[in-house]
């Protein structure tokens, strides 16, 4: 190498130099003793843009949200101890939903480590468990050989977050810079292509197929596999199910489309789940809340077919006839390329059946209710946005009726705390979401208990003049909390009353924001239209809903997937 | 049913702590584990006895996989292999004692490796069935201290782990 051309730059000028060469446009974070030298960098220089959340489970939150809308890398950059340990629930949240996203966190300097130091917490300890993988750098020439590795890492095989302890004496040593350009690994290679003689097999199945099935998941978006899915759906004509994680893969409005499935999916995806003689999964990994009691699906005999980029989560919670590991769009491809349509099966008796299914209309509710049905509000959200919002939520009732209600055309568009369930993520998810998608329009939906767990962020909203719009679904309870009381716990409502409620009109003024309050359903729509027509400012919608609406069909837990309560069973 | 996993792994810091609380995390039992650098340098070679149907197996060498410096996997138990564990022994050998305590330990093929007025500390390498049965023929109450490594295993003939 020219070693003229190499510079020696310190450790902080290294993080901001790697940042740049990876493309890294936006970082959310929260500046601390450990990472001043970062920060000093950061101010040196305007290709990388931060955004200065007002609490570090935000800036997590909003880095995965801005990875989620755009297939970018999220970044976060946190100090030692309380930094990053307040970034812990979002960095978990993002593990259990599969995001890309680079925590760099800052730690005591080296000499001080373990020595219970000034902010000083065992930072790749703590997230072992909730991250893709994580490394402390000890000595600033691995730094930047690291931070290429956590990129590599985060971004192929199945995604994830990586974090990147730096301490403090790391970021001010010095050492000649050089930006690698690839990353070997020995220990770390994922699959892409499919084994073709599964891929034979599962096209065997298929073709065999008088009931077939298609469920997907999450992967399908991750890996930006819609256009390959759409194609294998328009060649088969079979019917096709999302998980919550997996909405927007397929267009919500076609008709191979049967609604998502699940715990509180439809009627006519779930037992067409149950009954279906061939399954493919695809990037979906069967966990509780989506086939309910594993013993009571297997009931059923079905052949399944498993594809997957990480292996483990083939034959983890069912038995899988062909197991697929590689990546979608390729393996799908080459499914597309074998499959014969002549040779498949006549299915019209089975879509008779599925209609037969579908005549339950299981998500009708009162809609001549005389309080605001919050299914109203979602359809009348979807109505007003075109369905072309992205739509953070948070957790509960609320999300389960967005995702019900809310027909998702795109990919992406969907943004949900999916594995963890972490109440608090629609707000600075939809910070990122907007972030990477300026002049888009941006919603959260949320209730009145998780949007109080991190309000703080109508704060950062407004420093960085971010138009989200708000719909809270207001019922005065944690309404999923309220809804299991109410089925299993003989309508005992242990503390799952929210008193006391601040009056959010206000609360989004005091932020400087404009807030509405609605409680009348013939309010809904035209309050949704003039927020919506209000492209640069963030709006707080305060829908006063009814508090005793429940969430529609619902699979107990430990119960069967065909288990469902409906709401005419009442 | 008894399995024996052998694990190539970077020999870097963090690598044994990722590995065991994976154990731990997902509820898999770990019997015994043993580590230590191989004849590269930069890895070690892990074995780790576990038990769980072939189900459980399965799932515990797939998620050893997934970890970004597991290099290889190897569940040792699916052939012919050879395992071998040491175990160290300290046992109250007065004049009473001590003819009796030597002839045991010959019988096992253990070495005295260590002696004083009243001990003998002695070395044994074997199966852990092996070594379960010394300490049994003993007499109990003789029995000062134990400290067995674990098992650690290879494949036999040309059954070889490497990269």
């Amino acid at each position: 190498m020219d070693r003229i051309k190499t510079e020696e730059l310190t450790g902080a000028q290294i993080i901001i130099r790697s940042l740049q060469a990876e493309g890294v446009e936006v970082v959310f974070g929260y500046p601390g003793g450990a990472v001043l030298w970062i920060y000093d960098e950061l101010f040196k220089q305007d290709k990388v843009r931060h955004v200065l959340v007002r609490h570090e489970q935000g800036a997590a939150h909003a880095a995965d949200g801005y990875s989620r809308s755009s297939h970018k890398v999220g970044v976060c950059l946190v100090t030692s101890g309380p930094g990053l340990t307040n970034a812990v629930t979002g960095i978990a949240t993002a593990y259990m939903d599969s995001i890309p996203m680079i925590i760099l966190s800052g730690q005591v300097s080296t000499a001080y480590i373990g020595e219970d130091a000034f902010q000083e917490c065992d930072s790749v300890g703590i997230t072992r468990p909730c991250v893709k993988h994580n490394f402390l750098v000890r000595d600033v020439k691995d730094l930047a050989a690291t931070m290429k590795k956590a990129f590599h890492i985060a971004t192929t095989g199945r995604p994830g977050p990586v974090l990147v302890d730096i301490p403090k004496d790391v970021t001010v040593n010095k050492c000649e810079f050089h930006y690698p350009e690839t990353v070997s690994m020995r220990s770390y290679n994922p699959v892409k292509k499919g084994h073709s003689g599964q891929i034979k097999k599962a096209v065997q199945l298929l073709q065999q197929a008088e009931r077939p099935m298609v469920y997907t998941g999450g992967g399908v978006v991750l890996a930006n596999a819609s256009a390959q899915l759409k194609q294998f759906i328009e060649l088969t004509g079979f019917p096709i199910t999302n998980t919550l994680m997996g909405l927007g893969a397929y267009p919500a409005t076609d008709d191979k489309f049967l609604g998502m499935l699940g715990m509180h999916g439809t009627y006519e995806a779930n037992m067409a789940m149950q009954h279906c003689d061939v399954l493919i999964a695809i990037g979906a990994r069967f966990d509780d809340r989506v086939i309910g009691n594993p013993v009571h699906f297997a009931q059923n005999p079905r052949k399944i077919i498993h594809i997957d980029i990480d292996p483990s989560s083939i034959a983890k919670r069912v038995k899988v006839d062909v197991p697929i590991v590689g990546n979608i769009p390729d393996v799908l491809t080459d499914i597309l390329g074998l499959l014969e349509k002549s040779k498949t099966h006549d299915i019209k008796p089975w879509w008779k059946q599925i209609a037969e299914w579908r005549g339950k209309d299981c998500l009708k509710y009162d809609r001549k209710s005389k309080i605001i049905k919050p299914q109203f509000v979602l359809e009348k959200l979807y109505e007003v946005t075109g369905g072309d919002a992205f739509i953070t939520s948070d957790v509960g009732q609320h999300q389960m009726w967005a995702a019900q209600f809310y027909k998702f055309e795109k990919p992406r568009r969907w943004i949900n705390s999916g594995g963890l369930g972490t109440m608090g993520f629609g707000l600075p998810a939809a910070m990122g979401a907007q972030m990477a998608n300026p002049g888009a329009t941006v919603a959260c939906v949320t209730g009145e208990s998780s949007i109080q767990m991190c309000l703080q962020e109508l704060s950062t909203c407004k420093q960085y003049r971010l138009p989200i719009k708000i719909i809270n679904l207001n019922n005065k309870y944690m309404g999923m909390v309220r809804q299991w009381q109410e089925f299993f716990h003989g309508n005992r409502y242990s503390e799952s009353y929210m008193d006391a409620l601040p009056d959010f009109v206000k609360l989004a003024e005091g932020y400087g924001h404009s807030g509405l309050l609605i409680d009348k359903p013939a309010d809904v729509e035209p309050a949704l239209r003039e927020t919506f027509k209000r492209k640069k400012d963030l709006v707080f919608l305060d829908f006063l809903t009814d508090q005793t609406e429940n969430v529609y069909p619902m699979i107990p837990g430990g119960k069967g997937i065909t288990e469902m309560i409906l709401s005419e069973d009442l | 049913m008894r399995h024996i996993i052998s694990i190539l792994v970077e020999n870097e810091a963090g690598a044994l702590s990722r590995i065991s609380n994976m154990f731990s995390a997902r509820g898999y039992n770990i019997e015994s584990l043993t580590v230590a650098p191989t004849e590269d340098a930069s890895m070690s070679r892990m074995t780790v006895v576990t038990k769980g149907s072939d189900d459980i197996i399965e799932k515990i060498t797939k998620q050893l996989n997934k970890l970004v410096e597991v290099v290889k996997v190897v569940d040792l138990s699916e052939a012919e292999h050879i395992e071998r564990e040491l175990m160290l022994i300290k046992v109250r050998a007065g004049a009473k004692e001590r003819e009796d305590v030597k002839r045991m330990a010959d019988i096992f093929r253990g070495r005295i490796i260590d002696v004083t007025d009243n001990t003998y500390t002695i070395e044994l390498t074997g199966d852990g069935a092996k070594l379960d049965a010394f300490i049994q023929a003993l007499d109990q109450s003789a029995i000062l201290e134990t400290v067995r490594t674990g098992a650690s295993g290879i494949g036999r003939g040309n059954r070889i782990l490497r990269v």
